[in-house]
């Protein structure tokens, strides 16, 4: 109870705020305003302001004006520590886990008590973790929940959750979501960043639209506020993707067509068991898995990282064994991770990250013909329609630009088959649209391309059919046209897929699912506080 | 997966766990005492007249080397390096010597305490120049190394000075058992009393924590340049202590030491400290430092070209560290 405020009853609330690097406008006069109990979500593209406001609340960068209030005080943080002892936590995209501490100390670096992290790290669905691994040896999603629980151990004024459900496999969505949506009504507030609509509607109070370093609009979340927050922060109605109805590549292939790359039993060691597929020229084929199913190992196979245990790999017919990433593009096979750092020179310029791939063709010792290099660069660019006000250095673009410049460095050199792992990660919705487009046109062009994807509505969006994979076997195939999320979900849980269920049993079931994979024995008195 | 739970009943029972993970963590080290080990049997098989003085030389000429080994270690696991080491002994070894010159024992203790906080500013020295300007570690410790140099011939042009009878003392014979000699027990009580309750710390953690991610430490709420600043302190410290222990152990200031920088970087990167940062310890480099020394010992005695014997301990540094890796990347990816 703010007694002594008079103007506001908000907990935090940022005015005007703006900052500039240099003669680039990152935040033009943003403003916030967050009440106590509440959920508030943060909107915007890409390259918004929406991480430059981020980093100034949590006092990672000092805005150039502009006032910020908790409580009605006003406060600057100069460091994330600052922030954090006036109350204000941060969870990032990128885990703020040190990679060679153990958990625990991890948590005493932090000086989180331990007591209430334990409680919600049951709550969040992670009882079985052992506070003595090494960070580095556990799963991104298993990071950023630890993460997230250190973060509500310490009941900060305002969390700050940036792409909190990104890279999280569906039943530990849920928990965060639960967890979330049960801090609504409470003693502070929660900031919540996500490019998902359905839990922006799910948990979320009200939304506040970032355009261009401005806020745009506030509004109250309802379950069709999700085409005007769209809207908001695109300045006009987005596009809506081609509907394509039930259009199955199988029906059309010649009986005779040879699957551009197929494989027969993958195995890799305890992770990969089974795994067979056909992908032909212009499809694309989604792949659906859980967190943790195999799918990193799949690709790492396909890619000519990792080296099968057991089993077959097919390109054009012909079976080939890939020592090297060298190995598989030659075989026309390239990939498109998640990471974009993985994939990119950073501090180089984009028409050298474009240009690289055909550039360092080992007998190519020679000068690089820029005459010649210039123009595919340059038809790339503009195909994926890449934002170049930023060319000179890959790391100052935004992240969806950065990963079409990995998929324009393939584009470039002609593309004949292509996995992409989770391309759309972490991206806004305009630049996944487009991606999904360019992924089509591609595949029309004759070229085979393989997707997996932690977003279940990109398989209708993007593929011709998916294979869903668990437990390192292929338990299912599905045509695009019945893959709603609901049947790929249950499909990913490997549940019966027997006729169609009402969508309430469905949800039941997965609930259950995702309960009973979670849950130990011990842990059915871990909700007790 | 196993499905238990944290509480502080499996804290507990799982300590035989704990002594395994433990052992797992620093398998390296456990490694590199091991090869000790068999160094020392075969310097034993090749000249069985290898005993107590064997022993006593040994840990009095490892001194200086390990002492800066470890300065060198807690730099790189906070993700720097420091090549002034060798120049910040030089320094405070004169310094120390100069001063000690014709003095009361009494006295002298007011100069090892002082040299020892010379030896914290010449470190918070190098890390503020780093984390202020920003250069690389590499290219700012570089210059520190030319300028502490001649800072130490300016001190003292050619050998010279003096120590303290009990500072002489302090590292020759044995104590309590012949076979302990007191260099020995210096070099383990000196890293015990600073080392151990700083690793202990949140302020070690920290260390570990810049080294292995600055970002996510950053993020964690580390304040990054403080530790690093600190990181070069403590190693500047252990400089001094290893200045005093070449004073100590020839009883003069010696403005140009042997190849202590180069040679401690040597030792961490056997001792199973990443050069990428966050990983290892300061035990480890004490093992290598004493390991590449009985090495050399049992070169002589072999009667070696003391030139191939360089060239050997090159071979040997860059085998044991592949060898090392290729079991910890097999154990990983079995």
């Amino acid at each position: 109870m703010t007694a002594t405020t008079t103007t506001t009853d908000y907990l935090l609330e940022a005015k005007e705020v703006s900052k500039n690097y240099g003669a680039v406008v990152a935040l033009k006069s943003a403003s916030l305003a967050v009440r106590q109990g509440e959920v508030h979500a943060l909107m915007g593209a890409n390259g918004a302001g929406k991480s430059t406001l981020v980093k100034i609340l949590t006092g990672a960068v000092r805005p150039d004006n502009g006032t910020i209030t908790v409580r009605g005080k006003e406060r600057t943080a100069h460091s994330p520590a600052e922030a954090r002892r006036g109350g204000l936590v941060s969870v990032y995209q990128e885990p703020a886990l040190i990679p060679d501490l153990d958990i625990f100390s991890n948590l005493r670096l932090t000086e989180t008590p331990l007591e209430p992290f334990i409680h919600w790290i049951r709550e969040l669905g992670l009882g079985d973790l052992d506070l003595s691994d090494m960070a580095r040896d556990l799963p991104l999603a298993s990071l950023r929940i630890i993460d997230l629980a250190r973060a509500l151990a310490i009941e900060p004024d305002v969390l700050m959750l940036d792409e909190m459900t990104a890279a999280l496999p569906a039943n530990l969505t849920e928990r965060v979501l639960e967890v979330v949506n049960d801090q609504r009504g409470g003693n502070g507030c929660i900031i919540f960043i996500s490019h998902r609509m359905t839990e922006i509607a799910a948990v979320c109070d009200r939304a506040t639209v970032l355009r261009e370093g401005d806020t745009v609009g506030v509004l109250e979340v309802s379950h069709d506020s999700a085409d005007r927050i769209v809207e908001l922060m695109l300045g006009e109605i987005v596009g809506k993707m081609p509907e394509r109805a039930g259009r199955s590549a199988a029906t059309q292939r010649a009986p005779d067509e040879r699957p551009k790359l197929a494989a027969r039993g993958l195995e890799s060691g305890a992770h990969l068991r089974d795994v067979s597929f056909d992908l032909y020229a212009g499809e694309v084929l989604g792949v659906v898995a859980l967190e943790g199913q195999g799918q990193d190992e799949f690709f790492d196979i396909l890619s000519g990282s990792r080296r099968p245990t057991g089993g077959e790999l097919l390109v054009d017919g012909q079976a080939v064994t890939f020592h090297h990433p060298a190995d598989a593009i030659r075989n026309g096979i390239v990939y498109v991770a998640a990471d974009r750092a993985e994939a990119l020179l950073m501090q180089r310029s984009v028409r050298e990250n474009i240009a690289l791939p055909f550039s360092a063709r080992i007998r190519n010792w020679g000068p690089i013909w820029s005459r010649k290099e210039q123009p595919k660069v340059d038809t790339a660019v503009s195909r994926l329609q890449i934002d170049t006000r930023a060319q000179g250095e890959v790391r100052r673009l935004s992240g969806g630009n950065q990963q079409k410049v990995t998929i324009a460095r393939w584009v470039a050199g002609g593309v004949e088959t292509m996995l992409c792992f989770d391309p759309t990660r972490g991206i806004d919705i305009r630049t996944k649209h487009q991606i999904y487009l360019l992924l089509r046109e591609l595949a029309e062009a004759g070229a085979a391309i393989l997707l997996y994807t932690s977003e279940l509505s990109e398989i209708q969006l993007a593929c011709d059919r998916a294979i869903v994979i668990f437990g390192g076997e292929v338990v299912a195939e599905i045509d695009a046209a019945d893959a709603d999320e609901a049947t790929l979900l249950r499909a990913a849980h490997n549940l019966p897929s027997d006729a169609p269920l009402p969508e309430e049993v469905v949800e039941a079931a997965i609930a259950a699912e995702a309960e009973s994979e979670m849950s130990s024995p011990e842990s059915n008195g871990a909700s007790d506080p | 997966m196993s499905t238990t739970v944290i509480t502080p009943e499996r804290e507990r029972a799982s300590w035989i766990d704990g002594i395994a993970t433990t052992l797992r963590r620093n398998s390296w080290t456990i490694g590199l005492v091991g090869i000790l080990a068999v160094l020392l049997i075969v310097t034993r098989v090749i000249q069985p007249t290898y005993g107590i003085t064997g022993i006593q030389g040994l840990a009095v000429s490892v001194l200086p080397l390990a002492l800066a080994a470890v300065a060198q270690a807690i730099v790189v696991i906070a993700r720097g390096i420091d090549l002034s080491v060798g120049s910040m002994m030089a320094l405070t070894s004169v310094v120390s010597a100069r001063l000690m010159e014709d003095q009361t024992e009494e006295f002298a203790i007011l100069v090892v305490v002082g040299v020892l906080v010379l030896g914290l500013v010449l470190g918070a020295i190098n890390g503020t120049l780093v984390v202020v300007t920003r250069v690389p570690d590499i290219v700012v410790t570089l210059s520190m190394l030319f300028i502490w140099a001649g800072c130490a011939l300016l001190v003292l042009n050619t050998p010279g000075g003096g120590s303290a009878e009990w500072l002489r003392s302090l590292t020759s014979g044995s104590l309590i058992n012949e076979w302990i000699p007191k260099a020995a027990v210096v070099l383990l009580a000196v890293v015990a009393v600073i080392w151990i309750p700083i690793r202990r710390s949140r302020l070690g953690l920290s260390l570990y924590a810049i080294g292995s991610d600055p970002a996510a430490a950053y993020r964690s709420g580390v304040a990054v340049s403080r530790t690093k600043i600190f990181a070069y302190m403590l190693c500047g410290l252990f400089s001094a202590l290893a200045g005093l222990s070449l004073t100590a152990s020839t009883g003069i200031g010696t403005p140009v030491p042997g190849p202590y920088t180069l040679l401690s970087v040597a030792a961490v990167v056997l001792g199973g400290v990443s050069l990428a940062g966050g990983r290892g310890g300061v035990f480890g480099p004490i093992v290598a430092v004493v390991i590449l020394s009985l090495i050399r010992t049992d070169m002589t005695f072999l009667n070696v070209n003391t030139n191939l014997a360089t060239v050997a301990q090159g071979v040997i540094l860059v085998g044991v560290v592949m060898v090392g890796s290729l079991i910890q990347m097999r154990r990983k990816n079995p």
